[in-house]
């Protein structure tokens, strides 16, 4: 059964590191490399060969109400595949990137364990459990944000394990309050339970838990931490960070607790269409006025999350798969987009819009993935985040929400001006720069083109025929809410 | 008084008579976990308070000759390397992973309770390991002031 060793590859790779690295890292780069493209392979092979069932996993073969269990749905091997693909092409941009700061294996250590953390977070169906993954996750991101040793990287870094710490104990407070009133913590359990209390139990809970989960995700009133954070990590850590780490532990859990657990309250579904609308427009009104390239990426990770809130917030099954879409295209053109942003900063030695000037000539490759980047990100045809933004566009109108529709058109236009100064200053600004200090290698060009091509395939998901195997299933699993239940309970164990 | 490193005799001495005890007191917590309360993460604790002891009352480089700060962390990373294999082995011998393969013993006797000893030695050695050196790099560590 392959549900465990999504935890246990890259724990035990990291713990191995750690081991036998010597003072050099390379040893380091291959276990990590093999680990992650492991990984890839298996969660690829988890998502094809699923169907719509779904496989439960009891740890140390403790069935359900007393062990803890991990679960296997469509959601969850679409997040996975997720996670795989820019931990693969983060680790590979890595190598040149990090060795360009220094040769050191507790890069790659801490790496591993943060993937750990959020394959931990992805497959569990337990509330304890994923908090202890969360924190894994949450302190390896702590320490590679830091990782740089500059004093606003250790700013950046206490700020963020500041409001990470309140939002931990935040979601701490709600799962203490889930087990008091249900004694129970796996998630499928207590979505039976629950609706047998009193409902006010579901309001308090899902308050801390919208705060607390709000704050991983960064969504409007909780984002304070996230442009620090995201923008003084090294770009690879920055692109697994606004790439995967708010959807893996901000986002998805959501969905599985305010969709499978508690089957969707009226009431927080609103919360997320106006949180999510928020969110958009304030994201890229702060967006649009950065000159460092780094802090305007992370303003717009906002702005993006907006958008999978919005989607979710509709609740209506086309809703659902427009925000399904777009936590994927985020990941995508995101993490493109800070590898970008790196090699920029590597070959150039700035982050500064002003100061850049003709890329086109002196970095060929980042310029034009950088353009399918920013274009995907504006959605502008055929990229992928066109499909997906006009998915949840028209999801608004169809739910009677015009409002809503028309600020996710404002947000998506904004996005396109603040992109539009981003190539017209960085790109191909007016500077002269001769010659760069750095070049950017074969590696990190490699990151680049696959995610840029993945730009343009992703959009393919929406074709029919291609629809029905990948986001139907997944959606299907969000839209049926509680049907998580039976799923489980009664559900394939696979060990 | 000679400036040494550390603080005075009279810790000194205490410490040295004390850090025994309190090293056996926290493998004791660790061997039986399973049957008192306790176990591998509150021995271990109380493992590293033993080391960290030593660090106060002799000071930085006493310890550091006393101790190998570099096999202390192998032994860190082996112990959780431990923990997985025993994991794994679980999976291999008892159908899931960490699920039990050793004998479960007679009850309330040390040698029971199939897996859960061995895994609280390695959590005990893992969290005693880890809670020292992390001590000993905040302690060592020097920040410049930035601009």
């Amino acid at each position: 059964m392959i549900l465990p060793y999504f935890i246990i590859i890259p724990l035990l790779a990291a713990f191995i590191i750690s081991l036998i690295a010597g003072k050099k890292d390379n040893w380091a780069v291959i276990l990590s490399v093999i680990a992650s493209s492991a990984l890839l392979v298996l969660s690829l092979f988890s998502f094809i060969s699923m169907k719509e069932e779904t496989i439960t996993y009891s740890m140390s073969a403790w069935s359900i109400p007393y062990g803890i269990v991990l679960v296997q749905d469509a959601l969850t091997s679409f997040i996975l595949v997720m996670v795989s693909i820019i931990s693969f092409t983060s680790l590979i941009f890595s190598i040149q990137y990090i060795r360009h700061l220094s040769m050191d294996w507790k890069y790659y250590s801490l790496f591993m364990l943060l993937v750990t953390g959020m394959n931990g977070v992805i497959i569990t169906g337990d509330f304890f459990n994923l908090y202890v993954f969360m924190e894994i996750a949450l302190f390896s991101a702590f320490a590679l944000v830091a990782y740089g040793s500059r004093a606003e990287e250790f700013e950046a870094a206490f700020k963020y394990a500041v409001m990470g710490s309140v939002s931990s104990f935040l979601i701490l407070v709600g799962i203490a309050v889930v087990y008091s009133a249900t004694s129970t913590l796996t998630m499928a359990k207590v979505a039976q339970i629950l609706p047998t209390l009193n409902n006010e139990i579901v309001l308090w809970v899902g308050a801390i838990f919208m705060a607390g989960f709000g704050l991983k995700a960064a969504s409007m009133p909780f984002h304070a931490w996230l442009p620090d954070a995201h923008s003084s990590a090294p770009a690879p850590i920055s692109s697994m960070l606004s790439g995967v780490l708010i959807k893996a532990l901000g986002i998805y859990v959501m969905i599985r607790i305010f969709y499978n657990v508690f089957n969707a309250p009226e009431v927080f579904m609103k919360i997320f269409l106006v949180l999510g609308t928020i969110s958009i427009l304030i994201g890229v009104f702060l967006a649009i006025g950065q000159w460092d390239m780094k802090r305007l990426l992370a303003y717009h990770s906002i702005s993006q999350i907006g958008y999978i809130l919005l989607g979710m917030g509709i609740a209506t099954p086309l809703g659902i798969l427009g925000a399904v879409f777009h936590l994927f295209n985020h990941a995508i053109f995101k993490s493109l987009l800070f590898y970008n942003a790196g090699s920029v900063e590597m070959a150039l030695g700035t982050r500064d819009l002003r100061k850049m000037g003709n890329l086109m000539k002196l970095l060929p490759t980042t310029s034009q993935t950088s353009l399918i980047a920013s274009l995907s990100i504006s959605g502008i045809p055929p990229f992928n985040g066109f499909f997906s933004k006009l998915i949840i566009i028209i999801a608004a109108l169809q739910a009677g929400l015009p409002w809503y529709a028309l600020f996710a058109v404002i947000g998506s236009l904004l996005t396109l001006a603040s992109f539009m100064k981003v190539q017209r200053y960085g790109f191909k600004g007016e500077t002269v720069i001769e010659t760069a200090e750095n070049k950017i290698g074969w590696r990190m060009n490699f990151a680049m083109i696959t995610l840029a091509v993945l730009c343009v395939v992703t959009s393919l998901m929406v074709v029919p025929g291609i629809q029905e195997v990948t986001l139907d299933p997944v959606v299907k699993v969000i839209a049926n809410k509680t049907e998580y239940i039976q799923l489980v309970l009664g559900g394939l164990n696979g060990n | 008084m000679q400036q040494n490193e550390g603080m005075t005799l009279i810790v000194k001495t205490v410490t040295r008579i004390s850090v025994w005890m309190i090293l056996l007191y926290g493998i004791y917590i660790i061997f039986h976990g399973h049957l008192t309360p306790g176990g591998g993460f509150a021995g271990g604790v109380i493992v590293a308070l033993a080391f960290l002891n030593v660090l106060l009352a002799y000071g930085r480089k006493f310890t550091s000759d006393w101790l190998n700060i570099g096999f202390l962390h192998d032994l860190e990373a082996a112990s959780a390397t431990l923990f997985l294999v025993i994991g794994i082995l679980g999976i291999s011998m008892g159908g899931a992973f960490l699920a039990n393969f050793l004998t479960k013993g007679e009850l309330f006797a040390l040698i029971s309770a199939g897996t859960i000893l061995p895994l609280n030695i390695v959590i005990g050695i893992k969290v005693g390991m880890s809670l020292f050196l992390v001590v000993w790099v905040l302690a060592g560590f020097k920040i410049e002031k930035g601009d």
